[in-house]
């Protein structure tokens, strides 16, 4: 009897010593006081607790957190009881880390910015809610139409992890080759349409005394872009998957081999603006709106974070990534997209049906179109552009979308592998100087795709 | 009446130390627990994984880069501040406007220096080039933070640059403490004034001297600031100027191996540790007792 009072007494002390030790920086916590799911109806189809607080936190960078506010609006209009405490910050991964591992975060996040948290980790931690009652809910503005109708192709599958819908991400970004339309009237170029063109201009252009190409040097992932793109054009699908499900010799396939070629042909064939290499996003971008350079490779972003220095009659355009041989696998339009600011309802969210209708508003046309109003970005609502008078740039994006209908691809090992995606940029930055060649550039990413199947503490996926 | 003044002590003490044991102790002692696991950053109960980090720690090509950089540094920075700062602080014996003016990097902000000089050495419209292109040098005009060979050189001018204005102001503050007879006398027995400054001045402010060895050994074993804020990359180009400071935050913050950037921090901290110990080791001296 003694004994075992001893040894339970022991065992209380040990417990007790032992969660002192995991104090702080990874206590848990319970999740006794969550909001329980209530009646759903037509009405309120997930089955929101008319009075349970909404927090909302939202990263409040280049686009703003108006359509944040907006959404939360319109979600009061539906139930004026809840009260909703919405937070525009910055930092995401600063203030929401030490909540993610006490298990009381936020209902709806925004993980998004330089700081945001490691979406592959958060996935594979399990602390993500799985979105697929709000995507099969009716939509708010057609209760004929699901939710998951209202949103461009590809979205859904961008926030997928191995089956299970856990993010929507909310501003559709595309990537391609922007060019001045006025600079190119002036001199009656046209945009190439496959990569042998695109070097026959750079020719032309760099005897018109410009420099044909730069890029952000300093962050050699801006060139990966326009490198992967054409790969995927040139190996379809297929390819795109191989590479992300780490299949052995993906990047050293002909059409991988051959994608960095083209781009190592700009720098051989000396169309690169020199010293791009060591230049900042900033002063890329500036050369190239000074008219100094033609072509700059960039996501649908540029125009908005261009604003303020680019020249009156300017008129950027973003044309798709050349087709890089006469057989490529994807038509000519095909671009590469993929959606920015990620939204999620932490699996651990207080109010978690009030963060899913938090998003069903958010996706609202309404909401939606202030958000490409007021943040000149596209939202990823089906016909929330529609009407509207668009800019030079974003409207050459919203045709892109267009035209490029279903062959919208989009590769997904820089979110589920960072490693990798640092050996590649790095990779990358030595091919555009030429101090690799192409053979050499896949050799070295290929045993950094290997080096990650191989690694067991990093978590995989598949598509 | 001795019993108050304990309570006084403890009373005043009681506010610092537990701050000092929250803020500092307890972080440092969580980094070392949090060493032997697999966290991943937001997991509530990570695994306790012994000593696999830092095994991990001697293949990964990334950390041996940074310390092979920090060690490059360690061998650089230190000897070349030392032997600038005593120059200029010889040099300018009596002259207070120039110690001003090598003290002023001081007042900037790391940020703010790595900014000015990402601008002096940006490729296009640079001070750099732009200088070596006036003096009709253009042939060496170069990409200097996008080359490989330079970019850590690069860098570690600019620690130099910025830290030399201290050491100047503390070298000279000794030197002025140096009584004049002194030298008077050395200078009248026939010293030259390199003589005067390597058998009297060195000997009598080596205390000085061996706290900058100290302070900058530590310091060259950092740079991370500058190295995330200047480079290409940042780390690079292709990791030429990746140091074990950038390696734990990137492993922490974007790999999101929150266990084995710990592990990092603590390898870092016994080298950190050793290398102070060792410094003053090496440069322990006599010390000269002036009447």
């Amino acid at each position: 009897m003694n004994l075992t009072r001893r040894s339970a007494l022991a065992g209380v002390a040990a417990v007790a010593a032992s969660t002192g030790l995991a104090a702080c920086a990874t206590a848990g916590g319970g999740d006794d006081d969550k909001v329980k799911q209530g009646d759903t109806s037509a009405e309120n189809p997930l089955g929101v607790s008319a009075e349970a607080a909404l927090e909302v936190v939202i990263f409040k960078g280049g686009y703003g957190d108006q359509y944040a506010i907006d959404a939360g609006t319109s979600l009061k209009q539906k139930f004026p009881k809840v009260a909703v405490d919405h937070k525009g910050i910055q930092g995401v991964g600063e203030v929401l880390q030490p909540r993610f591992v006490a298990d009381s975060p936020p209902d709806v996040v925004d993980n998004s910015g330089a700081g945001r948290l490691d979406l592959a980790t958060l996935v594979s931690a399990g602390k993500l809610t799985d979105l697929t009652s709000l995507l099969d809910a009716p939509s708010l503005d057609d209760p004929s139409k699901k939710f998951r109708d209202t949103l461009m192709p590809g979205v859904i599958e961008d926030g997928t992890f191995d089956g299970k819908p856990l993010v929507l991400n909310y501003s559709s970004v595309l990537w391609g080759v922007w060019y001045s339309k006025s600079l190119f009237a002036k001199h009656g170029w046209t945009f190439p349409k496959t990569w042998d063109e695109m070097l026959t201009l750079n020719d032309e252009i760099k005897k018109a005394g410009l420099a044909p190409w730069t890029w952000q040097g300093k962050y050699p992932e801006y060139l990966n872009d326009p490198l992967v793109s054409l790969a995927a054009k040139a190996g379809g699908f297929e390819l795109v998957k191989s590479v992300d499900n780490l299949q052995p010799g993906a990047w050293q396939s002909p059409a991988m081999l051959a994608a960095a070629e083209a781009i190592h042909q700009l720098a051989v064939r000396g169309h690169i603006l020199p010293g791009s290499e060591g230049l900042s996003h900033t002063e890329a971008q500036n050369a190239w709106c000074k008219g100094q350079v033609a072509f700059i490779p960039c996501g649908s972003w540029l125009e908005g974070e261009q604003q303020a220095v680019t020249p009156a009659g300017f008129d950027m355009v973003m044309g798709t990534v050349p087709a890089l041989t006469g057989s490529d696998k994807l038509p000519n339009g095909a671009v590469m997209a993929a959606s920015s600011e990620s939204f999620i309802v932490p699996a651990k969210a207080k109010n978690a049906p009030g963060g899913l209708e938090f998003l069903r508003h958010l996706f609202s046309q309404k909401v939606a179109r202030g958000f490409a109003e007021s943040a000149k970005a596209l939202p990823v609502v089906n016909g929330a552009t529609d009407g509207l008078s668009l800019s030079s740039g974003l409207g050459s994006v919203a045709e892109a979308v267009k035209a490029a209908g279903p062959n919208v691809f989009s590769y997904k090992f820089r979110t589920w592998y960072a490693p990798l995606s640092k050996a590649l940029d790095d990779a990358t930055g030595e091919l555009a100087t030429k101090r690799i060649n192409p053979q050499q550039w896949a050799e070295r990413v290929q045993k950094a795709a290997d080096a990650v199947a191989k690694d067991s503490s990093i978590v995989k996926h598949q598509r | 009446m001795r019993h108050g003044k304990y309570r006084f002590l403890a009373g005043a003490l009681i506010v610092p130390l537990t701050l000092y044991g929250a803020f500092v102790l307890s972080p440092y002692l969580q980094a070392f627990q949090l060493a032997f696991t697999n966290w991943n950053g937001v997991d509530s109960a990570p695994e306790f994984t012994g000593f696999d980090n830092f095994s991990k720690l001697w293949d990964d090509p990334l950390f041996l880069a940074g310390l092979r950089n920090n060690g490059l540094m360690l061998l650089v920075v230190p000897l070349a501040v030392i032997v600038l700062a005593l120059a200029l602080a010889a040099g300018t014996r009596g002259t207070r406007v120039y110690r001003v003016v090598y003290f002023f990097p001081q007042l900037l902000s790391v940020a703010i220096i790595a900014v000015l000089w990402q601008f002096v050495y940006t490729p296009n419209s640079g001070l750099l080039n732009g200088a070596l292109s006036a003096l009709g040098l253009d042939s060496w005009r170069q990409s200097w933070l996008a080359e490989p060979n330079l970019a850590l050189w690069c860098v570690m001018a600019v620690m130099i640059w910025s830290s030399v204005g201290f050491y100047v102001v503390l070298f000279s503050a000794a030197m002025e403490s140096v009584p004049g007879d002194i030298m008077e006398a050395a200078a009248i027995d026939g010293a030259g004034p390199m003589t005067v400054f390597r058998r009297i001045t060195i000997p009598l402010i080596w205390e000085s001297v061996q706290v900058g060895w100290i302070y900058l050994g530590i310091a060259a074993l950092d740079g991370f600031a500058l190295v995330q804020i200047m480079t290409v990359g940042p780390g690079g180009p292709d990791n030429s100027t990746e140091v074990m400071g950038l390696g734990l935050y990137r492993t922490a913050f974007t790999f999101g191996k929150f266990g084995y950037a710990s592990a990092m921090g603590v390898a870092i901290f016994f080298l950190t540790l050793s290398i102070a110990v060792l410094l003053l080791r090496v440069t322990k001296r006599e010390r000269v007792e002036l009447a």
